[in-house]
């Protein structure tokens, strides 16, 4: 390997490193234990990921259809639709929930109906941050699908197809598999995304410990009155990051390019 | 990047130290300094400074520029606590402004002060609703009602913390839907119409305007917010941060703060 390619690789690394060598140095280790068993920081982790997991399965059971439409179907104004869609990626989260509260809020253009006809709101209720999150999220997993059924060759479709089988099952059976790598990293990423959204979840879910007061949201409002306590619940978010990052890395990322053949 | 910004600060401090001290004035009463001389401090001056205290501070920072013409006010609103932990951890304030005496406290404990602090305004909680009050809040004992949505400031926020007082003042228990992290948060919500009242204090429902109404509190229960201000020990560009405490506490800066709705220290 090159030698400047190397030094700026290692810069990178170094960079990405140091901020969690950071924490660590500065980590209360004897009261860590007292902090992680806390009955809020429990709730914060729980609610974490109760909604963390919702959003990505609303993320795969909506964005997995947007997908193929966007990949596979010619319409006019395909473009435009896929940057609407992935809008929220470039969108400061802020601005995500505040165009939130406009449209599902309770004043908002179909929010309003939402509270006239079945008494619900969105805005400060565990279901509001459900929806914040997988507004962020989705994005990330359209865009991951999108490029793997781009990729894919049409004509093991085709083939399946041509032998007798339902749409359905070419779907299920020819299709889903080969994407599965890039169906996996997409619901990954999305899922990390969820777990780490603060600006739209405080904005239009708000912070009230139990329904919405998230880690992310924990750690913020503790870095205020106890950074120790901050400095912890950021370790335990990141140690759960790592262990999902580092577990399903090799089982479902892919050794290489695996081509449709291999799939059962 | 912070030692990058303090050295710029400082450079920039040297600088208008020089400049002044080739001048004719020093930079102490303000108030008396003659307009369209160029007099006063130089340099940059950055002020953290409550949330409440964006509107009334960014008039009081364009009134200073105009008695200081070689000054550059900036300023980062945002919570209390937010502020203090940052001056904590090292950010380059020239002078915090809090809005309760807690969390300027919490800058004296760790001795980040440089100078005594001194309260320069103090304002009243107000209950704040849509406009018109279209639900009918009377009073705090109102705010208990379960189908109420009710936003209130974190309780490590000034204003949560003096709802809480308020509160046990006048013996009800409110459970709101959001613990926002700054008055101004509780304020937008208001006035989106995505909560139905809140606390914060009489200069914010003041700076609403039309967008929303104020409840008052009888004086019985409410508390009074008192805003203390000081130089912050580190302080990049301490003249400029005296010359501006100074200035808030003289009659410009007074008159500009009673515009908007506070109340004498």
């Amino acid at each position: 390997m090159p030698l400047p390619v190397l030094v700026l690789a290692v810069v990178a690394v170094a960079f990405f490193a140091l901020p969690l060598v950071g924490l660590l140095w500065r980590a209360p280790w004897s009261s860590a234990w007292q902090y992680l068993t806390d009955d809020d920081s429990l709730t914060a982790l729980r609610l974490s990921m109760v909604c963390s997991l919702w959003a990505t399965g609303l993320s795969v059971v909506f964005g997995v259809p947007l997908a193929w439409l966007l990949a596979r179907v010619e319409f006019p104004g395909r473009g435009f639709v896929r940057a609407l869609c992935t809008l929220s990626m470039v969108l400061p989260p802020v601005v995500g929930g505040v165009a939130l509260f406009f449209a599902l809020g309770r004043r908002g253009i179909v929010g309003q109906y939402l509270d006239r006809w079945f008494d619900f709101t969105l805005p400060f209720t565990t279901a509001g941050v459900v929806v914040a999150q997988t507004f962020v999220a989705m994005p990330f997993l359209i865009i991951t699908v999108e490029a793997a059924l781009r990729q894919l060759d049409l004509r093991f479709d085709d083939a399946s197809r041509t032998l007798g089988a339902s749409r359905w099952y070419t779907f299920r059976r020819v299709t889903l598999p080969a994407i599965r790598p890039a169906l996996a990293a997409g619901a990954v990423l999305a899922w990390a995304r969820a777990l780490g959204e603060f600006g739209a979840t405080i904005t239009f879910a708000g912070n009230f410990p139990g329904t919405t007061q998230t880690m992310p949201l924990a750690v913020y409002l503790s870095l205020e009155t106890n950074p120790e306590e901050a400095i912890v619940l950021a370790l335990l978010l990141i140690a759960i990051s790592f262990a999902v990052l580092v577990g399903l890395r090799d089982r479902w990322f892919g050794r290489g390019d695996r081509t449709v053949t291999t799939a059962a | 990047m912070r030692t990058a910004t303090r050295f710029l600060h400082a450079s920039l401090a040297l600088v208008g130290l020089v400049g002044v001290s080739c001048g004719s004035d020093e930079a102490a009463s303000p108030a008396s300094a003659p307009s369209g001389v160029t007099t006063g401090v130089g340099g940059d001056l950055t002020v953290f400074a409550a949330a409440s205290l964006a509107a009334a501070f960014t008039e009081i920072g364009d009134a200073f520029m105009v008695e200081h013409p070689a000054a550059t006010v900036t300023f980062n609103f945002a919570a209390s606590s937010e502020l203090v932990a940052q001056i904590g951890e090292g950010a380059p304030a020239d002078v915090f402004a809090s809005a309760d005496l807690s969390n300027m406290a919490k800058l004296t404990d760790a001795a980040n002060n440089a100078s005594e602090p001194v309260v320069f305004a103090t304002n009243l909680a107000q209950i704040i609703v849509a406009p018109g009050n279209p639900l009918g809040i009377a009073d705090v004992a109102d705010l208990a009602n379960v189908d109420l949505i009710v936003v209130l400031c974190a309780l490590e926020v000034p204003c949560g913390r003096y709802a809480a007082a308020i509160f046990e003042n006048a013996g009800v228990t409110v459970v709101p839907k959001s613990l926002e992290e700054n008055v101004k948060s509780v304020v937008t919500k208001v006035i989106l119409g995505e909560a139905d009242a809140g606390i914060a204090y009489a200069t914010d429902v003041t700076a609403a305007g039309d967008a929303a109404a104020g409840v008052d509190i009888p004086a019985d229960i409410n508390v009074v917010a008192e805003y203390p201000m000081a130089v912050t020990k580190d302080a990049p560009n301490a003249e400029g941060a005296q010359a501006f405490v100074d200035f808030v506490s003289s009659e410009p800066g007074q008159k500009i703060l009673a515009a908007h709705g506070f109340l004498s220290p």
